[in-house]
């Protein structure tokens, strides 16, 4: 409890413990937790799945699933002991004090009742009705700076995009004016453009209002970006904290020195080295811990780690750690090398030659161009990324080179020189398997009904035309190439932790000798440590198999990390196709650079940032002239709304669909060079 | 639950401190918790007991009459009472689950193949064939399944088969109906685009790739079908389409003796009435507990 007359801290976790009960036992997930946000202050909780990030945010406001349970410790909000609240007592501090955002809007939107209905009940509870409640709701949309307020009050939420929705959520949030807003995740399903939108409204929210704010992302850079102090959360442990800046640049815990070398940072590409990774396993919840948690998957662990709990040292200026050698953690010794032999660059001929390639959907008998005029080309061993927000026709694309949709008459797709059917069923044998896909989401690529041993072996007997002894010989030696093992065959995919499972779908991909693998989005539902493994590995079966890839991520670091050519998407159109570099470091297209812009990034410092107004526009109608020019920040006059630019060469291999010249963009975009992801 | 992956050190497939059941292990797990199935399942045995056994335990030979002792009221040589011919009504109740216990799972059986079949099909291919199919399966539905019965009896003569044919191919656009639905979610998943890109076969792709995982909605079905299978195999019976003399069967000796039931000799109805109603109700209770075993 706080003195009279000071201030009291927005929150205050003392100690805190809490536990899920599974098959009949305690297991804890959260340990002692101890954590202060004084009035005002940005918090951001950071730490993989699993860690019991989300556990702290459903403690605070009392919302623990059924089976979970406070075991020790207090929560205070504003001062009030939350634990000695009464039911009702309960239910006013949830309606006055604490707010919550969720991850996915479109759950926490009730689907049946207009935005308008769902807004004004806030108010209505707090004894508002009539007008002035659907007043007060109006001015909580036009805070939350939404176009067209009034239009969206009598819209249902499957009617708004994403990022509305959550614009939306946000607002309902801030409805009662609270003084502590827990935002979980806020914009882990969003578009970077979306996401860097939903983050500067935070921001500028926080600036206005008093809230004091508990922020949890797996993300670092968004919480680089947004909060004021960060700690680091693994195994339910708080394991260290400090101001943002000082974590992020200086980390004294070798787990957060671990997880910040797992992200490509600073447009680290794939033939200057391997990224690093994270050895072994998050302990299970509930187990039983002796000494530090990391231990086992440290290099610097020593006899004393593993026998004698670190408690939170103190470094000064309000920095913690837990680890009894934080001194020396950012010594901690690679757990991947990174060196690797770099190829030598070939000539050889393309691969991939795709021309004109075009694909009309009908909707509602209207002509919806999901991919407009594309050209590229790969040779083998190269990486294309394809790079756009979602609408943008990157996996409609992706779809059409593997034949799972036919693109219209017209174009052409020739793999190694010859023609490929556009329909699947009219492609042979060896163009099948010549071209693979990795899923974005294993839980649905991977049939559950099957072991992992029949998954490829079936793929090995399907695409490698093998069977007997030596499928079984290829099976082996497949397995082992993703780095996974025997033991591992004989098991399902619900068994395999997500990592796992993207082995099998790229064990799967390989069966048979492919050419071209289309990667759609694989390592966006991973972890960063586990995210790094996975390229690793894709960069490793590369170089070894001299296979190329179509990549398609909305992490541009993770595309520039692993590839060689990039194409940007908007509207179906390319934007600007060339050299990963060139297209990386600019000049590049207006869109481009949004993109880049948006991005939030761990080694920046504020600075000028393009925004994009408003939502991409359906392709079903695209805008006149430049389909860019409704949202460009650089648009020129009248000739954007009328003439549609052509792709024209900047340099050799680089084209940018764009009015303004070459030079002129060079110069526009030369004062603030846009630092890359 | 993260896990970083790398080659060095690799997790056994289960963790020790997690428990993994695999998913029909937590079925079984929830539905020998589940209050509701024990108990249909304890009255579901205790029939399938009398109809494999009954004939070697009852007190009278179920088809003895005995006119001397014709409609005696229950008593302690006869539990139930005797109907007009002077037969044991109780040994008659016990036995005459025998005929309704082959016949009602055996119609659901087919349904169950004819409808999943079915089902996969339309459900897989869509578009025209489903359109049309599905159309078709809705007329066959709107018709009752005693009119279905009646024209096939005319065409196919009385039998344990033309019963088990027409509950069956009744039951089928129903069961058809719900696999289409579970396939139409199953078909768009990934596992189904990359049994495509490795040229798999229709047939291969429904049956090896899409039917394991459409089991369990198959199996709740089943179950509740099987219910209304012994609800129509009484109907049939009583309307005298069904199983046909001597049987002990309940729907038939119902139908024999209903006219009595004014003359004061309610026993000759009520038990069989009453053992239709158990078993039906012990059916939809292990319907019920598998269903929430799967939906839990």
């Amino acid at each position: 409890m706080t003195e009279p007359g000071q201030a009291a801290n927005a929150l205050e976790l003392k100690d805190l413990s809490v536990a899920y009960r599974v098959g009949r036992r305690n297991r804890a997930v959260l340990r002692n937790v101890n954590l202060t946000i004084k009035a005002g202050e940005a918090y951001g909780l950071v730490g993989e799945s699993g860690c019991g990030k989300s556990t702290v945010a459903l403690s605070v406001v009392r919302y623990l699933p059924r089976n979970g349970s406070i075991t020790g410790g207090s929560i205070a909000l504003d001062g009030k002991d939350v634990m000695k609240l009464d039911a009702e007592a309960l239910r006013r501090a949830r309606a006055d004090s604490v707010s919550m955002v969720y991850q996915d809007p479109g759950k926490a939107l009730n689907p049946s009742l207009r935005i308008g209905r769902q807004l004004t009940e806030i108010f209505e509870l707090a004894g508002i009705t009539g007008q002035a409640a659907e007043d007060k709701a109006l001015a909580m949309l036009n805070r939350v700076r939404i176009s067209d307020p009034a239009g969206v009050m009598q819209r249902y939420p499957h009617q708004l995009s994403g990022g509305m929705q959550q614009r939306v959520a946000i607002a309902m949030a801030l409805a009662n004016d609270p003084s502590m807003l827990i935002l979980d995740e806020p914009t882990t399903g969003l578009d970077a453009t979306v996401e860097a939108e939903v983050l500067d409204l935070i921001g500028q929210l926080r600036r206005e209002l008093s809230a004091s704010i508990l922020f949890i992302s797996h993300n670092l850079a968004v919480v680089s970006n947004m909060c004021d102090r960060v700690g680091v959360l693994y195994a339910g442990m708080l394991v260290e904290e400090g101001s943002t800046k000082d974590v992020f640049n200086d980390p004294r815990h070798p787990y957060t020195v671990a997880l910040l070398r797992c992200l490509p940072r600073g447009g680290q590409r794939k033939d200057q080295g391997r990224l690093d990774t994270i050895p072994g396993f998050l302990p299970g919840i509930g187990a039983n811990i002796v000494g530090c948690a990391f231990a086992d998957r440290c290099a610097l662990a020593t006899e004393r780690c593993r026998a004698e709990p670190p408690p939170l040292y103190e470094l000064g200026n309000g920095r913690l750690s837990r680890c009894h050698y934080h001194d020396q953690a950012q010594s901690l010794p690679r757990a991947t090398p990174a060196e690797i032999a770099a190829a030598a660059p070939k000539q050889a001929p393309p691969v991939l030659q795709v021309e004109g390639l075009n694909k009309t959907y009908g909707s509602h008998g209207r002509p919806l161009r999901a991919v407009k005029d594309v050209s590229v080309s790969l040779r083998p061993g190269e990486t294309l990324g394809l790079v756009g927000e979602s609408g943008s026709g990157k996996t409609t694309f992706a779809r059409l080179l593997l034949g799972l949709v036919a693109p219209d008459d017209g174009g052409s797709i020739e793999l190694e020189g010859k023609k490929l059917a556009p329909r699947l069923a009219s492609r042979s044998e060896d163009q099948v398997k010549a071209v693979q896909i990795v899923f974005q989401n294993p839980d649905s690529a991977l049939n559950r009904s099957h072991s992992i041993r029949h998954i490829l072996s079936r793929a090995l007997k399907r695409l490698g035309g093998l069977s007997g002894k030596t499928l079984d010989s290829r099976l082996e030696e497949l397995v082992r190439s993703v780095r996974l093992t025997d033991r591992h065959l004989a098991v399902k995919p619900r068994q395999l932790s997500g990592g796992l499972k993207q082995r099998v779908a790229i064990a799967r991909a390989f069966a048979g000798d492919p050419r071209i693998v289309v990667c759609d989005e694989p390592t966006s539902a991973l972890d960063v440590s586990v995210q790094a493994a996975i390229l690793n590995l894709l960069a490793d079966l590369q170089s070894r198999q001299d296979v190329s890839y179509i990549f398609i991520s909305h992490d541009l670091g993770v595309v520039r990390y692993l590839s060689d050519k990039i194409a940007v998407l908007y509207l179906g159109r390319i934007m600007e196709f060339g050299p990963s570099e060139a297209v990386f470091s600019g000049p590049h297209h207006p869109y481009t650079e949004a993109l880049l812009s948006a991005v939030p990034k761990l080694d920046r410092a504020e600075s000028s940032r393009i925004r994009l107004d408003g939502e991409i526009p359906s392709a079903a109608n695209p805008p006149s002239g430049c389909v860019f020019h409704t949202r460009c920040p650089r648009k020129i006059g009248a000739i954007c709304e009328t003439k549609e630019p052509e792709l024209s060469e900047a340099e050799p291999g680089h084209t940018i669909r764009c009015h303004i010249p070459y030079d002129e963009l060079a110069s526009l975009q030369r004062p603030k060079t846009v630092e890359p992801a | 639950m993260s896990a970083t992956d790398t080659p060095a050190s690799l997790p056994a497939p289960a963790a020790p401190d997690t428990q993994q059941r695999s998913p029909w292990g937590e079925v079984l797990h929830s539905l020998l918790r589940s209050g509701t199935f024990l108990t249909g399942l304890f009255i579901l045995l205790f029939w399938v007991v009398c109809a494999l056994f009954g004939q070697h335990f009852v007190p009278y030979d179920p088809l003895a009459s005995d006119i001397i002792n014709a409609l005696t009221p229950p008593a302690a040589d006869h539990w139930f009472g005797t109907d007009q011919l002077g037969r044991d009504v109780f040994s008659r109740v016990i036995v005459g689950s025998r005929d309704i216990l082959t016949v009602a799972p055996l119609a659901t059986i087919l349904a169950t193949i004819a409808g999943t079949a079915l089902g996969l099909v339309i459900g897989y291919f869509r578009g025209i064939v489903d359109d049309i199919v599905s159309r078709v399966l809705e007329a066959f539905m709107a018709i009752p399944v005693v009119i279905i019965a009646l024209l096939a009896i005319v065409a196919l003569g009385t039998s344990k088969i033309t019963v088990i044919v027409v509950i069956g191919l009744s039951f089928a656009p129903i069961i058809a109906r719900t696999v289409r639905s579970a396939v139409l979610a199953e078909r768009e998943l990934d596992y189904v685009a990359a049994a495509k890109l490795r040229h798999e076969g229709a047939l291969h792709t429904m049956f090896v790739e899409i039917l394991p995982n459409v089991i369990p909605p198959i199996l709740v079905e089943t179950t509740v079908r099987l219910g209304y299978a012994i609800f129509a195999v009484a109907t049939l019976s009583f309307m005298g389409f069904g199983i046909q003399p001597p049987s002990p069967d309940w729907g038939l000796s119902i139908s024999s003796n209903y006219g009595m039931i004014g003359g004061g000799f309610w026993w000759t109805v009520l038990f069989d009435a009453l053992a239709i109603a158990s078993l039906v109700i012990g059916v939809n209770l292990v319907a019920d507990g598998v269903h929430g075993a799967f939906n839990d």
